[in-house]
């Protein structure tokens, strides 16, 4: 149930957060003005950082006590094992979910913290001295290891999601007969979907359909 | 038609078990999957080697009692069905054949394919009945059920315990067997007064006989030779969330 509830929590982070990237298409404008609107809610941002840390941190802690827990209930494996209706998705969450934890730690440190890009520091304020969170978007994605990583990281996370979404429902007995196999699709629908979208960044910059907005 | 099993042999619960190789030959394809087994265990008494133990009872889908896993699959390929309903007519002429038991820790193995699977009997044992003693059967109007209910209670009644759920759920979870047993009951008149304590104790005891819990991977519909639906884990879940809230209501 904790699982399910912070996992909600989370999926609502994801779309927000893939709604403020997608400004990129807007121009540097857009983007630079939103992530000042950002930093300028001040302690507010810091309480949301803080809700979404703990949401994740409870979110893996039961996931992972969890597997655990239905790792010993099978003490000895089938030899040979197959599969009618599970899904890959579905059996390999803890994979997919730890991958994306290792992709999260890194993106943070990429474009939040920015430790790992020594060319970010070399970046000017934009016209209207606002951290040009635009150039950097575009200078990071330019790097076709990262772009990769990124792209291989939001597949997992939309593997994840095809299978979390509806599970949340499931899981809260929030389904019936009818409601379950249409929550299926839906779900799947929307991993996608955000997959789609977050992937798009890196793959405009790299087809130069998004240029920076200055040089360095 | 000829095949090659490799069935799990193990001589008692703590001795080591392994897959040994058998050849069934001249069997005939209207043959079920257990009569073959028959055949099979016929010449290793012949050869005066030990047969194959596995369970079976009424070989006809209804008592839940074979417990086979074939080649990977609870109770065998064709769902839904028991053990005992898989013909060989299933399978590829000189096909290789993995049989193994129901695997998962509340099923403690006792010989061969022959697993204890009484976890179920407790779990029930905790709540899956009305305890007040109701005497013969009622008038039949005498309490009115809606057709629709009756029909539910009757899908989630149509479970026959076999424990292929737990045998096939990835994490070896029991709660499509519970779900089954707590919604028959919750869906009708006679299972109300003990509806809350009822949901509260039979998840317990599931929990206590050391099950996985659902990831809702929906592997055990799939098996399940009653067809009980998935969604009635929704609904065990609902039943499980309200009756903690009302408990901690002071109910």
């Amino acid at each position: 149930m904790i699982v399910a509830i912070t996992g909600v929590v989370l999926i609502a982070f994801v779309i927000g957060h893939l709604l403020g990237n997608l400004q990129i298409f807007l121009g540097p404008d857009w983007v630079n003005s939103y992530a000042e609107h950002l930093r300028a809610l001040g302690p507010l941002l810091w309480a949301i950082r803080i809700f979404l840390l703990v949401n994740l941190l409870l979110h893996i802690f039961y996931t992972i006590s969890l597997a655990i827990e239905n790792r010993r209930a099978r003490p000895v494996h089938y030899r040979k094992r197959d599969y009618v209706k599970a899904t890959f998705a579905s059996r390999y969450m803890a994979m997919s979910g730890l991958i994306v934890l290792a992709f999260i730690l890194y993106h943070l440190a990429h474009f939040t913290v920015r430790v790992t890009d020594p060319r970010f520091l070399l970046l000017k304020a934009d016209p209207l001295n606002r951290y040009d969170v635009y150039s950097m978007m575009v200078y990071g994605f330019q790097n076709i290891f990262v772009s990769a990583f990124y792209v291989l990281g939001m597949f997992l996370l939309a593997l994840h999601l095809s299978h979390g979404t509806s599970s949340f429902f499931q899981s809260l007995g929030l389904n019936d007969e009818k409601l379950a196999p249409r929550l299926a699709v839906a779900g799947r629908l929307l991993a996608w979907l955000i997959f789609v979208g977050y992937t798009s960044i890196p793959v405009a910059v790299l087809l130069h359909l998004v240029k920076p907005a200055q040089q360095i | 038609m000829r095949f090659k099993l490799k069935v799990w042999r193990q001589k008692d619960p703590k001795a080591k078990g392994k897959l040994v190789e058998y050849e069934a030959i001249g069997v005939s394809p209207n043959t079920s999957f257990l009569e073959m087994l028959d055949v099979v265990n016929e010449g290793l008494v012949a050869r005066g080697e030990e047969p194959i133990a596995f369970d079976s009872d009424c070989r006809e889908g209804i008592c839940g009692t074979c417990s086979l896993t074939i080649n990977g699959e609870a109770h065998g390929p064709d769902h839904p069905g028991a053990a005992c309903e898989v013909y060989m007519r299933r399978f590829k002429d000189g096909a290789t054949i993995v049989v193994e038991p129901f695997r998962a820790k509340p099923f403690p193995l006792i010989k061969d394919l022959v697993v204890d699977r009484s976890a179920l009997d407790r779990i029930v044992q905790a709540g899956g009945f009305v305890a007040a003693r109701a005497g013969s059967a009622p008038e039949a109007n005498s309490t009115l059920i809606p057709k629709h209910r009756a029909d539910r209670a009757m899908e989630a009644a149509a479970c026959i315990g076999c424990g292929a759920c737990a045998a096939a759920c990835p994490n070896a979870s029991a709660m499509l067997f519970t779900a089954a047993k707590v919604s028959h009951l919750a869906f009708l008149p006679q299972g109300q007064p003990e509806r809350t304590s009822r949901v509260l104790k039979m998840v317990t005891a599931m929990d206590a006989e050391g099950f996985g819990n659902c990831t809702n991977t929906y592997e055990c519909e799939a098996v399940c030779p009653a067809e009980i639906s998935a969604s009635l884990i929704a609904k065990l879940n609902r039943e499980y969330v309200i009756a903690s809230l009302r408990r901690n209501a002071g109910e």
